[in-house]
């Protein structure tokens, strides 16, 4: 009776979600006050609703309630609580349904946050995303029922795929969607200025916070996968290329364009449609990987299970979302110009560069992932295309978006002559240059010229983003949030280069087969194999190796790496052992038992891979800080104010704040 | 035309895109081969029933056969094994086998148990052969023409239905009554 | 489609991962480095590039199935006769197809995916430049006055 429960709740919140986009969206255009008094009621009930519904599944989860289908096929008695918890969203319906939820979450907080705003607006960008979950809802109920029986009911359930039982693992979804889904409020702002036919700068500067924090959701999000996939997947790399990671990359690199370009629009009232374009593409971006992910269209082991019948509602869905804002950018976006102008070297003008490499670099991750699509459709045979293709292909537009970016730092509004800043970023520069060779030289050895350029770009990014913040402070004055949280976005950008560059440079891996006693040297480092013995989980048993590390003949650590029978899917899998440092780490994975008493072993000694991760974590705090700036709340005040009064036009009053 | 159109222009074609990717799904995973219209690889490998004998590509030269990749390890071999009892009982072209990195031992019992479809068995046990013909998953069937050149690949278990519909008509038609 | 003994690698319906990386399990290649650094060196680059058909997503360098320890096998064994990277890759092409090189061949059918990233770049300049070239006669009759320390600027 209680799963049922949740399916009602689901179709209330179709109602519910339908009622918030209609009467936002029509209540709006017709100045109906009622109307549009029922839009936040709307909101609150779907959250309630979809709240239940996803209280009603985890407890399916929780009580092993075999009898729903979803919870017999990713579920087991011996699954522990937490995964229990999080196979919620360990499979396609489960995870529309999370998908939702945060929709749903996100969408409550903009109504919260929006007191300030003018009421039409707000009931219009509350419609459109009531009209985005009502797809979804929609999608859900017609293909992907989440609460749907099992009968007869199963004794016990199909388990959780062991790849998922894993802690980062369990909060990678939520949090990835989080970001995916948090791009709807720039989409819902940008559809609302533009149905509104008043797109000028105040919408910018109020999805500013929102996107900068959905932005830095994502960054986590993506950053917990590729950190699962290092150590879970067993052969130590951090980036694989693949179809579902290029999904979520795609947004990534046109939601950080659109961070910049809203600071443009905001500020200067330039890049107007452009803003407005970057808006939609972020979301049409966040969707597609939906449907990438969901319909079968590409190779990836990792998509869902594939199912025509959904990728076909998907399409539909895309066509209606993406085609009717693109329409509406067609028809509104004409007549939106402006008079503001720059010099070449101000800061619009590196902003500018910066939105066309990030936008072409997407382009390129976009190409490469639809190339086998494309070459297939157009009868040009199957093609692959891999981390070769795309290793080369991405730098291309991105070693100059990391120079411009260092030289930018210093640029200031409207004018400035690359020359006024010439001592800062060419001094910043040279000692970038200096400290890369020492640092190559004196720690690793012989560095390729990428290698160099790598480390250098790091090192001046580094350097330039902390000029402007130290001065800051000598002259006494403050540091705002937002100038905080670039700060730290662009320092963990560097930090991220840096990472990168000594990972692909100077990794060192080697697969051995050993006998327990013998030892392969890696680096300075001995991994001497001290055999196996068995160990028993809660729903798995299996190996464990023992790898003793020493440097110089000094122990450092024991490496445990493990292998593992999950008893209910029978699926072998490979825990890999890492000794994390700053400054490496040391990888050990266990491989087959190769028979008199040998086993195949991969060691790696990484340098520096955890600056992958902690810049991508820096990034986010950065977007996080500059989310949180009091400047977008008072604005927002103020704003309001004035169209109470009537008085200013919207540009008017963000000029007078600048 | 006003350049703002230019991105719903380009999402029609991704469209378009996405909705011919969609109608082709179910083939994904199945793999082309570039054997097609191509003469079939050379192979001399250990008879699976009598070890001191050989079977060779050209055993069945200037025949339409039926090469038929399998292993007692592959579930759906099994399911397909029905289907290749039928084309064997049919009479219109003999099934070459290749047993595709198995034990011996076991390819007989199999054999033995469910009945043998193939006029000759060749035993790949470390799957050189099946590199050479780019096998990448079992079973997998080809059609040979007499002058010994790839007609048709299936990838998966062959079933009556497809047999009839993409196999047999290529052999009768070429050489009717065949 | 039943693959290897073993190795059955399922085509996985993992929810909610939209990072979920190739593969269930990794592949250690135990056999012993050939005797020649340089050949090595070699055989460690083209394994990288050569996709495993059966787990479509890893290449044979990375999985742990068993044909894809037959295309190392196949590999080295070509390495050793002394044959070209090149012509490796075409022995791969003429068994399997272009879907196994990760990194697309040049030809008349892809040149469009090899120079896409240049074309994009070019015409991202000429964008960047018909842009300040329109600001900058702009920059004059623009009224607006910024000041950089009034803290409600940047970012």
């Amino acid at each position: 009776m209680i799963p049922e429960l949740g399916h009602f709740a689901l179709i209330l919140a179709l109602l519910l979600s339908g009622l918030q986009a209609v009467f936002g969206i029509a209540g709006a255009s017709l100045a109906r006050e009622r109307w549009m008094a029922t839009v936040q009621p709307a909101v609150a009930g779907q959250f309630v609703m979809l709240a239940a519904a996803m209280g009603t599944l985890i407890a399916a989860f929780v009580t092993h309630d075999f009898s729903v289908k979803y919870v017999a096929e990713n579920s087991n008695t011996a699954l522990p609580l937490f995964y229990r918890i999080a196979a919620l969203w360990g499979a396609h319906e489960g995870s529309l349904l999370l998908w939702i939820f945060i929709l749903s979450v996100w969408t409550v907080a903009v109504a919260l946050a929006s007191g300030g705003l003018p009421r039409p607006f707000v009931a219009r960008v509350l419609g459109v995303l009531g009209f985005v979950s009502f797809g979804f809802l929609l999608f859900t109920l017609a293909t992907s029922n989440p609460f749907a029986r099992l009968v007869p009911a199963a004794p016990d359930g199909r388990d959780l795929n062991p790849l998922l039982q894993d802690f980062a693992l369990a909060l990678h979804p939520p949090l990835l969607y989080t970001g995916y889904v948090g791009f709807a409020i720039a989409f819902a702002f940008a559809c609302a200025a533009m149905l509104e036919g008043r797109v000028d700068q105040s919408w910018a500067r109020w999805a500013r916070p929102w996107t900068a924090s959905a932005w830095a959701f994502l960054t986590i999000g993506i950053s917990l996968g590729s950190w699962w996939a290092y150590y879970e997947l067993g052969w130590g790399g951090f980036w694989f290329w693949d179809p579902v990671e290029n999904a979520s990359f795609m947004p990534w690199l046109v939601g950080a364009a659109l961070l910049h370009s809203l600071a443009v629009t905001d500020k200067r009232g330039l890049f107007k449609s452009w803003t407005l374009l970057l808006a939609i593409l972020a979301f049409s971006l966040s969707l597609l990987g939906t449907f990438l992910v969901r319909s079968g269209v590409l190779v990836s082991v990792h998509s869902f299970a594939a199912d025509p019948a959904r990728g076909i509602f998907i399409l539909g869905f895309l066509i209606t979302v993406i085609g009717g804002a693109l329409a509406l950018y067609a028809w509104r976006a004409p007549a939106l110009g402006s008079q503001a102008g720059f010099e070449l070297g101000a800061r619009e003008s590196f902003l500018l560069f910066n939105n066309i490499l990030l936008v072409i670099a997407a382009a390129v991750v976009f190409g490469g992932t639809m190339a086998p699509l494309v070459s297939d459709a157009l009868g040009l045979g199957t093609l692959s295309v891999g981390p070769p293709y795309f290793e080369p292909t991405f730098l291309l537009p991105m070693l100059p978006l990391l120079a411009l970016l260092a030289v930018g730092i210093h640029a200031n509004w409207k004018r400035g002559r690359l020359g006024a800043s010439r001592r800062r970023w060419l001094g910043a520069g040279v000692l970038a240059l200096v400290l890369a060779i020492a640092v190559s030289f004196g720690f690793y050895g012989s560095p390729g010229w990428l290698t160099l350029t790598g480390f250098a770009l790091g090192i001046w990014i580094l350097l330039s983003s902390l000029v402007e913040p130290i001065n800051r402070l000598r002259r006494g004055l403050m540091l705002p949030r937002a100038v905080l949280g670039m700060t730290v976005a662009h320092a963990g950008l560097a930090v991220f280069v840096i990472g990168v560059t000594a990972v692909q440079s100077y990794s060192q891996e080697r697969d051995v087969g050993l006998k327990p006693g013998e030892a392969v040297t890696l680096d300075r480092y001995e991994f001497r194999f001290g055999g196996v013995q068995p160990v028993e989980g809660p729903n798995y048993d299996g190996v464990r190796g023992q790898v003793t590390v020493t440097r110089d003949g000094h122990a450092l650590v024991e490496l445990t790496p493990e292998k593992r029978r999950y008893w209910v899917q029978r699926q072998v899998m490979t825990e890999a052992s890492i000794d994390a440092g700053v400054r490496r780490d040391l990888f050990a994975a266990l491989g087959e038992d190769l028979g008199a008493n040998t086993w195949s072993i991969r060691v790696q000694v990484r340098p520096l891979i955890r600056f992958v991760w902690l810049g991508a974590y820096l990034m986010a705090l950065g977007g996080f800080l500059a989310a949180t700036d009091r400047r977008y709340r008072t604005a927002r005040a103020r704003v309001a104010e004035d169209t109470r009064a009537g008085a200013p036009t919207q540009t008017e009053v963000a000029a007078s704040q600048a | 035309m006003n350049r703002f159109l230019l991105p719903l222009g380009l999402f029609a074609l991704l469209v378009v895109l996405l909705a011919v990717g969609l109608r082709r799904a179910p083939e994904k995973g199945v793999i082309e081969s570039p054997l097609i219209g191509k003469p079939a690889p050379q192979f001399t490998l250990p008879d699976l029933f009598d070890g001191t004998r050989r079977v060779q590509s050209g055993d069945f030269a200037g025949r339409w056969h039926l090469f038929n990749v399998w292993g007692t390890w592959c579930a759906e071999c099994r399911a397909e094994h029905e289907t290749l009892l039928a084309i064997q009982k049919g009479g219109v072209v003999p099934v070459v086998g290749l047993n595709w990195k198995d034990d011996d031992a076991q390819a007989l019992a199999w054999l033995a148990q469910l009945g043998n479809p193939y006029a000759a068995v060749a035993a790949d046990r470390d799957g050189r052969v099946a590199v050479d013909w780019g096998v990448y998953g079992a079973p997998e069937s080809f059609l040979i023409a007499p002058d010994g050149r790839v007609v048709r690949k299936q990838v998966g278990a062959l079933t009556r239905e497809i047999w009839e519909r993409d196999f047999l008509p290529l052999v009768t038609r070429a050489a009717p009554g065949g | 489609m039943q693959t290897q003994p073993h190795s059955r690698l399922r085509r996985l319906s993992l929810g909610a991962l939209l990072l979920m990386l190739a593969g269930v399990s990794h592949a250690i290649d135990p056999t012993p480095p050939l005797a020649d650094a340089a050949l090595q060196a070699r055989y460690e680059a083209i394994t990288h590039e050569l996709r495993c058909m059966q787990c479509q997503n890893q290449s044979i360098a990375d999985s742990q199935v068993g044909l894809a320890a037959d295309l190392r096998r196949e590999v080295r064994t070509l390495l050793v006769e002394g044959k070209s990277d090149a012509d490796i890759r075409d022995h791969m092409v003429a068994r399997y197809g272009d879907f196994i090189l990760f990194r697309p061949r040049m030809n008349a059918r892809t040149a469009w995916l090899w120079l896409a990233p240049f074309v994009l770049l070019a015409i991202g300049a000429v964008v960047a430049v018909r842009v300040l070239r329109k600001r900058a006669q702009l920059v004059d009759a623009d009224a607006q006055v910024i000041d950089r320390f009034d803290g409600t600027d940047d970012t």
